[in-house]
């Protein structure tokens, strides 16, 4: 079998893949997240799961510094995101430093985002090549693999337009995935498909989650979260009101608002 | 069997409608009255003594023509090319974070947009006036180099950066209306592999921006290659001067107008043909198949088929599309 993620094991297991201390974050005058506090193990598969407007994008995208944060820290892999500590002062990173730490983060999106312009295989070689600078053939070579492992080998000159949702999903997974990622950040990576199309997409979480990739999942799919999830965290309101094991948090929750929040989404 | 489920093969098969059509009467006498209109107005073109159509014969293949024709092409495409670069770099400065670049790009569009062409034209001429000498060397100190400017800047120069240098603030505004149309997902998207802003805007955004481009590039080509006709102010011997130098000599206004125009015409209508084509590679990936090229559809016209099936899109460079967009028909 060849293994298409770095394994995890390579590196030291030593501190969390995430940490969050305090994070702060505004919109002009709104604050969205009001100091969240979490951490994410290295191979954890990490459910993030919320009302509507409870910052969980946002959050999200704190992480690989689409976001900036307005107040507290945030580690990935024990580097600070964004900037650089000297003594207590901090030092904004500049672009090209930010675009470095972002080939480590894989993203995928509620909406897909892939390239409209460019077929399935040529969404996936895309980053390696122009940013990691691979060779063309080698890219193509581990392309074609991770379209195959997400079962759309016969799909790879295909443009975007001519996929479904849940194709589109899939693909928009190896494109992450051929950055040879550290960490994957999953928006509600289903919300957009069909019910019946959800089904493929999950499944290939599921097989990332079995190889050890360390994945932040905000979801609305419980049954998902229950099954696969490590840690589960309960936002609302920019904060975080519980977390937990998914299956403790989900079957017996503490608070009256995770259980308001449950009782609409079971 | 339910009738519902037979296949199309099924026995039952109800017969192919064979309706009358919608009858348009109004279209018959429409046609009519435009056909005796067109008659009579080349009836009135042809007989009209003025024209003299031997003239115009006479003077088509026009040495001088000919080469006016050439400045004209030179003058449109280089003017063009400068438009094209220079607006997309414009109208990335514009949106660019940094407030000194975007206040650049907004004073320059600001100036040249807003004085007529004809002005900064005669402007570009007359620099050798305003400054004799073009100097490169240390600001307000000693010049290392020194050229008189109307060495440097020959009637052709001074043509191509009044035409070239205004387009470019007319194609930065559209450039600027391209970017902005494509999904913001695009550039998070792009990001979050590691892109930079360059990079995404080379090889994600812009690509993307080039259908909304495209199109009103083409007319502003087409309107640039009427517009080089203002270069003769500055006596530049392009296509219209050439024809006004000629008629300035023998007094034959009218046929060499003629001589001109039917040359513009020809060339606006490559152009137009030039466009529908581009603009159909750039339509790729936004529609599951591409529209018949006009050839096809008259090949489907012949075979007696009135739209000629969603034909493969095969003859976009190879992008040809996979299994499931050629059936969408
Ligand atoms: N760019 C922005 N400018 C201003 N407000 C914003 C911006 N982005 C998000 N918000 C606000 O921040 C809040 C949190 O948004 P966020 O997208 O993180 O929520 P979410 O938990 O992901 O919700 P959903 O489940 O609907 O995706 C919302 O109230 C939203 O309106
Ligand atoms: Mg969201």
């Amino acid at each position: 079998m060849t293994d298409l993620t770095k394994s995890p094991a390579d590196t030291v297991p030593a501190g969390p893949m995430v940490k969050a201390e305090a994070v702060h974050k505004s919109y002009g005058l709104v604050e969205v997240l009001k100091g969240i506090d979490l951490e994410v193990k290295q191979g954890e598969v990490f459910c993030l799961v919320g009302p509507s407007g409870s910052g969980k994008s946002t959050f999200l995208r704190c992480i690989n510094h689409l976001e900036k944060v307005n107040a507290g820290r945030l580690w990935v892999d024990g580097e600070l995101v964004g900037y650089r500590q000297k003594g207590d002062k901090l030092y904004e990173l500049r672009d090209r430093e930010v675009a470095m730490k972002r080939r480590d983060i894989g993203m995928v999106f509620q909406r897909f985002n892939l390239f409209p312009h460019m077929t399935a295989i040529e969404n996936v070689i895309e980053a390696p090549v122009q940013v990691k600078g691979e060779s063309k053939g080698d890219a193509r070579e581990r392309a074609m693999a991770l379209l195959e492992r997400v079962g759309l080998a016969d799909k790879a000159k295909n443009y975007p337009s001519q996929l479904s949702g849940g194709q589109q999903q899939r693909v928009a997974i190896a494109r992450a995935l051929a950055m040879k990622p550290k960490l994957m950040l999953f928006d509600e990576p289903t919300s957009a498909l069909d019910p019946e199309l959800v089904g493929d997409v999950l499944d290939v979480m599921r097989g990332l989650a079995e190889e050890g990739m360390t994945m932040i999942v905000v979801t609305h799919e419980m049954g998902f979260a229950r099954e696969v999830g490590d840690a589960l965290v309960f936002m609302d309101g920019g904060v975080v009101v519980e977390s937990g094991n998914p299956r403790e948090v989900l079957t017996n929750p503490q608070h009256e608002r995770t259980r308001a929040f449950l009782s609409k989404v079971l | 069997m339910n009738s519902l489920h037979k296949g199309p093969a099924a026995p039952g098969r109800p017969d192919v409608i064979k309706a009358v059509p919608v009858r348009h009467p109004g279209r018959w006498v429409g046609a009519a009255v435009i056909l005796l209109l067109t008659a009579m107005l080349i009836h009135a073109i042809v007989t009209v003594p003025a024209f003299k159509w031997d003239l115009v014969g006479h003077y088509l293949f026009d040495d001088r023509i000919l080469h006016g024709l050439v400045v004209t092409l030179e003058l449109t495409a280089l003017a063009m090319v400068m438009g094209v670069v220079g607006g997309i770099l414009l109208a990335v400065m514009r949106l660019s974070p940094n407030p000194l670049l975007s206040g650049t790009a907004w004073v320059y569009i600001w100036v040249f947009r807003g004085t007529p062409v004809l002005v900064q034209l005669v402007f570009w001429n007359f620099l050798g006036v305003l400054w004799a000498k073009l100097s490169i060397g240390i600001p307000f100190g000693p010049a290392f180099w020194s050229e008189q400017t109307n060495v440097l800047i020959p009637t052709f120069v001074a043509a191509l950066l009044g035409l070239g240098l205004n387009e470019a603030a007319y194609m930065a505004e559209i450039v600027r209306g391209g970017i902005q149309s494509v999904d913001e997902g695009q550039l998070e998207a792009s990001q979050a592999l590691g892109m930079n802003r360059f990079d995404a805007m080379r090889r994600i955004i812009l690509p993307q921006a080039m259908r909304v481009i495209i199109p009103p590039t083409g007319n502003e080509t087409i309107s640039m290659l009427k517009t080089t006709s203002l270069v003769s102010v500055i006596a530049l011997e392009e296509l219209f001067r050439a024809g006004q130098n000629i008629y300035s000599r023998n007094f034959q206004s009218i046929p060499l107008l003629i001589v001109v125009s039917l040359w513009y015409l020809f060339l606006t209508s490559i152009l137009t043909v030039g466009q529908y084509y581009i603009e159909r590679h750039y339509a790729r990936g936004s529609n599951r198949s591409l529209p018949p090229t006009p050839l096809q559809r008259l090949g489907g016209l012949f075979r007696g088929i009135k739209s000629a099936p969603a034909a493969k899109p095969a003859n976009a460079g190879g992008h040809g599309g996979g299994g499931e967009g050629g059936g969408a028909a």
